[in-house]
């Protein structure tokens, strides 16, 4: 048995292979066993793609490590590859060196025509420079699951189990979560139960026994922080922190939603959630989920909206109104490659500027990024929590490549949480001119310039808002110049004003370091591998890395300044640096990259040195 | 709340708004006899919302001593039915006209109806777009002629009553500004349903459509163009009675009822679960110029979305308790890094 530090394996396969659930259990047993890890999803946007095509390759690769890793790694070192098409699509990926272990029995005349191979790659030396394991993974999986009876079209589909357990083996992985996992997930199916089980443990008595593999490999659980820890993508952290968000702030959570890739999980998810009181609509489009959740908004809930960037074009105009009613709500916006429909199933981060800018007139709207698929937890409360204080639209960012991927998270202690709840209005707040008591709907908090938030079913405090310029303080309807004015610099100084309530940009500083890279969102973990690694060549440089992109983090000028380099690696065409530069005159450069895929450790490491050199 | 409701009049639930449709408009009369009901039907001002959209119609909640909700255009059942299902405590009525809830905000007002939300949908129909000042609107007749149709409109109109019935609206009335007491009355049948009403209401322009409705509203062609609907009574209609409605292979057509004997008549169940007849009266006119039924065409109790939602709320605390962060956290397997090495859970 070999010792590894780190290990990247990358899952191939065709759509209907099975490759993500393959790749998901491999990180989940590899979670249990106390790897640190980092996962990335690459699958196409069709469900059933023509099968056999490079068109259809769904691909899954997880990086597990003894130590703390913050990428899913820039190349595999493992490839499984259980089809040409898998193969063709992947191997340009693989390092000279790698391992690669195939599907023989998918290597057929017809098989490698679809991939577009003119000649069998096993047999024409084109792979000579990896170790490559050729095994027939059907075969064996048919003969495995003869005992169930299974058809042999059915029995084929355990195949991924094959492989699966073969991997367990090679990585000494343990068995009994998979198994157990099994029995559980097919407890409906027996024969698909039984065949898959079947399945997972021929691979594994196949790599025992074939004397193939020269050794196995052996990767320690990392050193992680002590406490009790998950493994958690972005989409499900996301909806458990809106879920914590109602809990924290004593309110009812409404979700109008409709489904959108990559959002939906979080539809999904939170619709399990009717224990907390969570109600969910799945409304007839994205502008009637925004509007119902605005709707619940108004009568005391606290509204949420999940959607992707076509979603966010849709809700715009109700975006708008929430500003104008100054009434808390949500938008979550889970990134994409764009435009129109774009990439679907593919990360960007170009919606930044559509959410900072993308309403007509003066329509401001406080933004919050995650950085990491847990770190979704913690963002979604911040998001509820400027919303419910400030009485605003707050749009919370995500992304494609946050929202599938996954990552060991140490769960937070409930009870360190903080409570983000706020008082609705009970009493007049105003006297008339003949004397009496009454309520104005927009009198502000001297503080935090929010407006009242009265609730229908509250005696004495009826009245009416709308999308009308309101009157300073009565809210009546106004198109008196100077109040106009007056209310666009109240709204704009009262999502300014949020600067003082929240955290200075927290800078991961080198002394003598005159560069600082400049990141927001997803692109977290791959800036802070190419800062150590360019850190472990002896070059220092800095790290800032925003979670409030509106407004900004009150120190962020100052930080600027210290440096006589920023770079901005974005996953777009520089949109965080247009509004730094902007907003501060600073010589902020850019680093894009919009290939649907996440940055390397390595792309950053080399735009790093080059802006140092 | 258990103490009484008190008793209120039509000034308490006028707000102190200056009222600011064109004088003469329709929309005036549809106000005073929503305001003169709310007393009738005792309810409280604060548990009572209005919401519109956009258009000469949406101005309505500005009106009312109540909660009031003026959005944007054509989203008004989207935004009450968040509201409705959120708090089902409250009267969500919805205000709307035929280019905010036929035309930009089709979409909203179909689904509402299909899903059958808790809600009060009053839809002013004045067959023009009265607020950009003039243009024909989804339900003007062919050929109408206006700014944007100098030639003549060329698209068919909705019904929507229809349209309603379509969607098995589970609550189809239609009523006309020129009837306080029907609009009342019809008002208060929504605001006793359970699950979405729909009220049409002929309501007139008379700044850019005067007249749409002359044809079976004013005092001469009421007798004759007017079909009133009634539960249990057969339609029939005419100064004194002389024609009516049948049904049979044809479908529901108007007799004279000379020609085919009183028994013959249709007899009106608005309870009737097929919403099939209530749509053939609703085409038995091809528009307000010739006889129209005016009335309650559909009136039947099925479960609303509400109850639905709240029900399976209900079932999900008592299988599982309420919830607790903590479990939902560790839902998923977890482990634990002890201080000194790892272990496993
Ligand atoms: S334009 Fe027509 S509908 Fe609008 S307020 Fe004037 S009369 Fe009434």
């Amino acid at each position: 048995m070999q010792e590894l530090d780190r290990v990247v394996i990358r899952f191939a396969g065709d759509s209907g292979d099975g490759m993500q659930l393959t790749g998901d259990r491999f990180t989940s047993v590899s979670a249990l066993f106390g790897n640190d890890l980092s996962t990335l999803p690459d699958f196409p946007a069709e469900i059933r793609a023509p099968a056999g095509t490079l068109a259809g390759v769904s691909a899954f690769q997880v990086h597990i490590s003894d130590h703390d890793i913050l990428t899913p790694g820039d190349a595999p070192n493992v490839l499984i590859a259980m089809n040409p098409a898998a193969l063709k699509a992947n191997i340009g990926d693989l390092p000279t060196g790698g391992t690669l272990i195939v599907n023989t029995d998918s290597f057929g005349e017809r098989d490698l025509a679809k991939a577009g191979y003119a000649a069998n790659p096993l047999e024409d030396g084109s792979l000579a420079g990896f170790t490559v394991y050729e095994v027939a993974m059907t075969a064996m999986t048919l003969e495995a699951v003869k005992p169930t009876g299974a058809k042999p079209r059915d029995a084929e589909r355990s195949k991924n189990f094959f492989a699966l357990g073969l991997v367990t083996w090679l990585y000494n992985r343990p068995v009994d979560p998979t198994l157990g996992w099994i029995k559980e997930r097919f407890s409906k199916n027996h024969m698909v139960e039984e065949s898959n089980t079947l399945a997972f443990r021929a691979g594994y008595n196949f790599g025992e026994t074939a004397e193939l593999f020269l050794s196995t490999y052996q990767v320690r659980p990392a050193a992680l922080d002590p406490g009790v820890y998950t493994n958690i993508n972005g989409n499900t952290a996301l909806a458990w922190g809106l879920v914590a968000a109602g809990q924290l702030a004593k309110l009812p959570i409404f979700l109008g939603s409709y489904p959108i890739t990559p959002a939906s999980d979080i539809l999904h998810e939170l619709s399990k959630h009717k224990n907390f009181g969570v109600r969910t609509l799945q409304a007839e489009d994205e502008i009637a989920g925004i509007a119902a959740a605005l709707g619940a908004s108004f009568g005391g809930s606290l509204g949420i909206t999940t959607t992707s960037g076509p979603g966010v074009d849709l809700k715009s105009e109700t975006v708008g109104l929430a500003i104008s009613l100054e009434l808390p709500l949500i938008v979550v916006d889970i990134q994409r490659g764009g435009p129109s429909t774009g990439l679907p199933t593919k990360t960007e981060q170009a919606d930044l500027l559509h959410v900072m800018y993308g309403r007509h007139g003066e329509a401001p709207v406080p933004i919050v990024a995650a950085k990491t698929p847990s770190h979704c937890f913690e963002a979604a409360i911040e998001a509820a929590r400027i919303a419910l204080k400030y009485r605003t639209p707050v749009f919370l960012l995500s992304d494609g490549y946050l929202a599938n991927g996954s990552e060991p998270w140490k769960l937070p202690d409930v009870d360190s949480l903080p409570d983000i709840s706020v008082d609705f209005a009970t009493e007049p707040n105003h006297v008339d001119e003949e004397g009496n008591s009454v309520f104005w709907p927009y009198i502000r908090d001297e503080e935090t310039l929010a407006r009242p938030w009265a609730i229908p079913g509250t005696p004495g405090l009826e009245h009416r808002i709308g999308g009308i310029e309101k009157a300073d303080g009565s809210g009546n309807i106004s198109y008196e110049p100077a109040n106009h004015e007056r209310m666009v610099h109240l709204r704009a100084a009262k999502v300014a004003g949020i600067a003082k309530d929240i955290p200075d940009a927290e800078v991961d500083h080198e002394d003598g370091a005159e560069l600082l890279v400049l990141g927001w969102g997803s692109t977290y973990g791959a800036i802070q591998a190419a800062v150590r690694r360019v850190r472990a060549r002896g070059t220092k440089v800095a790290h800032a890395h925003l979670v409030h992109l509106n407004p900004l983090p009150p120190n962020l000028g100052d930080v600027l300044s210290r440096y006589s380099r920023i770079i901005v690696p974005e996953m777009n065409l520089g949109q965080l640096s247009k509004m730094v530069r902007a907003e501060f005159l600073v010589d902020a450069r850019s680093v894009t990259k919009v290939q649907g895929q996440p940055f390397r450790a390595a792309e950053l490491e080399s735009a790093i040195l080059e802006a140092l050199s | 709340m258990t103490d009484t409701v008190p008793v209120t009049t039509k000034k308490d639930w006028t707000s102190d708004q200056e009222v600011r449709w064109c004088p003469g408009c329709g929309d005036y009369s549809i106000l005073t006899a929503m305001q003169m009901l709310m007393p009738e039907l005792g309810v409280r001002r604060e548990s009572t919302v209005f919401i519109s959209g956009i258009g000469c119609s949406s101005r309505f909640p500005y009106y009312m001593n109540t909660y009031g909700l003026h959005s944007i255009h054509g989203r008004a059942p989207a935004l009450a039915t968040g509201l409705a299902l959120a708090r089902p405590d409250l009267d969500v009525w919805v205000i709307t006209g035929d280019g905010d809830g036929l035309s930009i905000g089709g979409n909203h007002l179909m689904h509402a109806l299909r899903r059958n939300v808790n809600l009060n949908i009053i839809l002013f129909n004045n067959q023009i777009y009265g607020l950009t000042k003039g243009q024909y609107s989804p339900t003007s007749e062919v050929g109408k002629v206006t700014k944007s149709t100098p030639f003549g409109s060329l698209d068919r109109p909705f019904n929507p009553i229809s349209l309603a019935l379509g969607a098995e609206a589970t609550f189809v009335a239609r009523t006309h500004d020129m009837d306080r007491k029907h609009m009342q009355s019809t008002f208060k049948r929504a605001y006793e349903h359970k699950g979405a009403s729909f009220i049409e209401v002929y309501q007139n322009c008379n700044v850019f459509n005067d007249g749409a409705f002359e044809q079976i509203l004013s005092k001469e062609s009421r007798p004759n163009n007017l079909i009133p609907l009634e539960h249990g009574q057969p339609i029939r209609f005419g100064p004194d009675g002389e024609r009516g409605v049948v049904l049979d292979a044809k479908g529901a057509r108007i007799v004279d009822v000379a020609d085919v004997g009183e028994d013959k008549l249709l007899v009106h169940d608005e309870a009737r679960e097929d919403p099939a007849v209530a749509f053939m009266l609703s085409r038995l006119a091809h528009g307000p110029y010739e006889p129209t039924p005016i009335g309650v065409f559909r009136a039947v109790e099925t479960a609303d979305y509400g109850s639905g939602m709240d029900r399976q709320l209900a079932e999900a605390q008592e299988r599982r308790g309420p919830g607790e962060l903590s479990k939902l956290l560790t839902s998923g397997a977890t482990w634990t890094v002890g201080a000194g090495a790892n272990g496993h859970a």
